[in-house]
């Protein structure tokens, strides 16, 4: 049925997780050997030396043996259960055995990965930008929204339609200038260029936060006016304790953005270390580890933790934001 | 005194209202003003006054690192434009990379979300969730997580393929044809979003209009086309305009893998790699401002296209004729 289908189709979806979890726990041999879970060959010491251990064929029944001597039409192998026993004779070709294998989970590779991108400070930088950022979007945006939705400021409607127009437009042309101020005031290899914009509202959140705005019935307005309630006030205790689900997702939207972006401190921090987020790092350490896919998945585990826990948390406020601001169009 | 006096004493006392009235207002403007205050300095000082100094710089010669020595060079970068073999090479990926890009970001997740609006579908808001989740993911663990399922001796698809259907997987990430379908499969996980706005603009479908669909004797194909589309046409719409502006601005999912190199063989040559190399790594930003003027009006002339196209199919379930 539909169910079998859909389950099937989530399967596939989500099956580079899958992927993403094993590799990390493998080691490099492993994933070159190329199975699927996280093993490694058994093997069993013997007299000073690491012998490996087959599935021989034994009387019907599967056993597991350790190959002491090697021969073309039969070995000698050593019962890692008896091994006082001594040296027992098989006939058959050693090579047609299957290696036997044992779980073999890498923990390590995330104390690896962890401290060679120094985990804590890149989680920290991203942090303090993404916060940082929100706090400044979140004052603006609401500010010029409020302004949009209840001001008669005049050529408003053609104001809106240029703010819109920001939306659409390619940051490749006002990109090269930009940098270029910015360079020349000493901001690059600072936070400052990634923080700084946020403070002047964008226009994708002032779009949402307008449309929402405009749906709120103007009485309380009207009422909180006649008591006295200058603008300022009427923002503070009419519109926003309405608006928390809007609210709520521009700061979602904004962290996930703050979370994801790559370009803007790939250009502005020039490289320098100490100030990387996550994308920047993680990305900066594979380009090093690039034939090590197992500390690579660790390091995508790490970088995606975070918002994925937060999505799981939230998802119902999440998904309504999105649903609320988006369908209604 | 009585005749003549009476309207003007009406007209006095008029005037203290008319007056307030007036100057409130204006009061109401002044402070539409003061709020609308961050949005314009942002908009002349992050946008207006980029715009215009990045159309002189088309004029130069500028570089970065010897600002000094700047001259005006007439019309030589434009004339650049037409005689740049990775400028022709990097419009003919990023197109035909569009060309297919573009409608499945729209067929897949309407795909999704039909599926998830099946009426017998069990545990619906759980699916949901679950194809909505790879959307938050963040862009490099994507890219680092398809570079590995995509890898073509130790990658999951290619054992899959192997195990389950005994084909000899192509090599995804370094074969200039398969390259793209990697992409494809890259940005699957970014459907999320449209999906989930796409679904639920199906749930505020009257199911009367389906009911009634059904007693005329309609099937579910001729449902899907003449009822369920166009009613979520504005959506549709919505999702095509951010998946255009998407679509110029796509860039990390080639720089990551291939380091910005365009490989394999100037296949992940995407315009704005050819942008941000000639910008920032040859540092040349009079050509690299010309190059973003040039992607400023190709996408200018495709979104107003795209928004001109509306009247034809998108509905508005709220508009009356």
């Amino acid at each position: 049925m539909i169910t079998l289908f859909t389950t099937l189709i989530v399967i596939g979806y989500l099956s580079p997780f899958a992927y993403m979890t094993v590799t990390s726990l493998k080691d490099k041999t492993q994933i070159v050997e190329g199975s699927i879970l996280p093993q490694s060959p058994r093997t069993f010491v013997y007299e000073d030396e690491a012998l490996p251990i087959y599935n021989v064929p034994v009387d019907g029944e599967m056993k597991q043996w350790a190959l002491f001597k090697k021969g073309r039409e039969s070995s000698q192998f050593i019962d890692p259960e008896n091994p006082a026993a001594g040296p027992i004779e098989w006939q058959g070709r050693w090579r047609q055995l299957e290696t036997a294998m044992e779980m073999d989970i890498r923990w390590g590779n995330f104390e690896t990965a962890w401290t060679e991108i120094e985990f804590p400070r890149l989680l920290f930088n991203t942090l303090f930008i993404a916060v940082v950022g929100l706090i400044g979007t979140l004052l603006s945006s609401i500010c010029v929204a409020y302004a949009f939705a209840r001001f008669p400021i005049p050529a408003k409607n053609m104001l809106f339609l240029i703010l819109v127009g920001t939306i659409v437009l390619p940051r490749q042309v006002t990109l090269v200038p930009t940098y270029a101020f910015f360079s020349q005031i000493n901001w690059t290899g600072t936070w400052l260029p990634l923080i700084v914009p946020h403070f002047f509202a964008n226009a994708y959140n002032v779009f949402l936060l307008r449309q929402f705005f405009r749906q709120l019935p103007r009485e309380l307005d009207e009422a909180a006016m006649i008591d006295g309630a200058g603008p300022f006030r009427i923002l503070i205790s009419v519109i926003i304790p309405q608006s928390y689900p809007a609210i709520v997702a521009v700061a979602l939207f904004h962290f996930v953005f703050a979370w994801n972006d790559y370009f803007e401190p790939l250009i502005y921090l020039l490289g320098k270390r100490d100030l990387l987020p996550i994308s920047v790092g993680i990305q900066e350490f594979n380009f090093v580890y690039d034939q090590q896919p197992h500390l690579i998945q660790a390091t995508a585990i790490m970088g995606l933790a975070l918002p994925v826990i937060l999505f799981f948390f939230s998802q119902r406020v999440f998904m309504r934001g999105i649903v609320v601001t988006g369908v209604d169009k | 005194m009585a005749a003549t006096d009476k309207p003007q004493a009406l007209y006095a006392a008029a005037q203290p209202a008319k007056a307030k009235k007036m100057s409130l207002e204006r009061s109401q403007q002044r402070w539409g003003w003061v709020f609308l205050s961050p949005w314009i300095i942002g908009f002349i000082a992050f946008t207006l006054i980029p715009m215009t100094a990045s159309f002189i710089f088309t004029f130069t010669n500028l570089k970065l690192a010897d600002p000094g020595a700047t001259e005006f060079i007439g019309l030589d970068n434009y004339r650049k434009l037409f005689n740049d073999p990775d400028l022709k090479t990097s419009l003919w990926v990023t197109l035909r990379f569009a060309v297919v890009a573009l409608p499945l970001s729209i067929v897949i997740p309407l795909s999704m979300a039909t599926l998830l609006n099946a009426k017998n579908l069990w545990a619906k808001r759980l699916f949901r969730t679950l194809f909505y989740m790879p959307y938050m993911v963040p862009l490099i663990s994507v890219i680092y997580i398809f570079n590995g399922f995509l890898n073509a001796n130790t990658g999951w698809l290619n054992m899959f393929l192997d195990s389950a259907f005994g084909i000899k997987g192509p090599d995804w990430l370094f074969d200039p044809f398969w390259i793209y379908p990697a992409l494809f499969i890259i940005g699957i996980w970014g459907t999320g979003n449209a999906m989930l706005t796409m679904l639920a603009s199906m749930q505020t479908v009257p199911t009367e209009l389906y009911e009634a669909a059904r007693v005329d004797g309609a099937d579910s194909l001729l449902i899907f086309r003449k009822i369920t589309l166009p009613l979520i046409s504005p959506v549709i719409f919505y999702n095509l305009v951010l998946s255009l502006i998407g679509l110029f601005r796509y860039f990390e999912i080639p720089y990551v893998i291939k380091r910005g190199t365009g490989d394999p063989g100037n296949a992940t040559l995407f315009y704005n790699i050819h942008f941000f190399r000639t910008a920032f790594r040859f540092q040349d930003m009079g050509y690299g401002a010309t190059l973003a003027w040039l992607i400023f009006l190709i996408a200018m002339i495709a979104t107003v296209l795209v928004f001109a196209s509306a009247k034809y199919w998108v509905f508005y379930a709220g508009d009356r004729d």
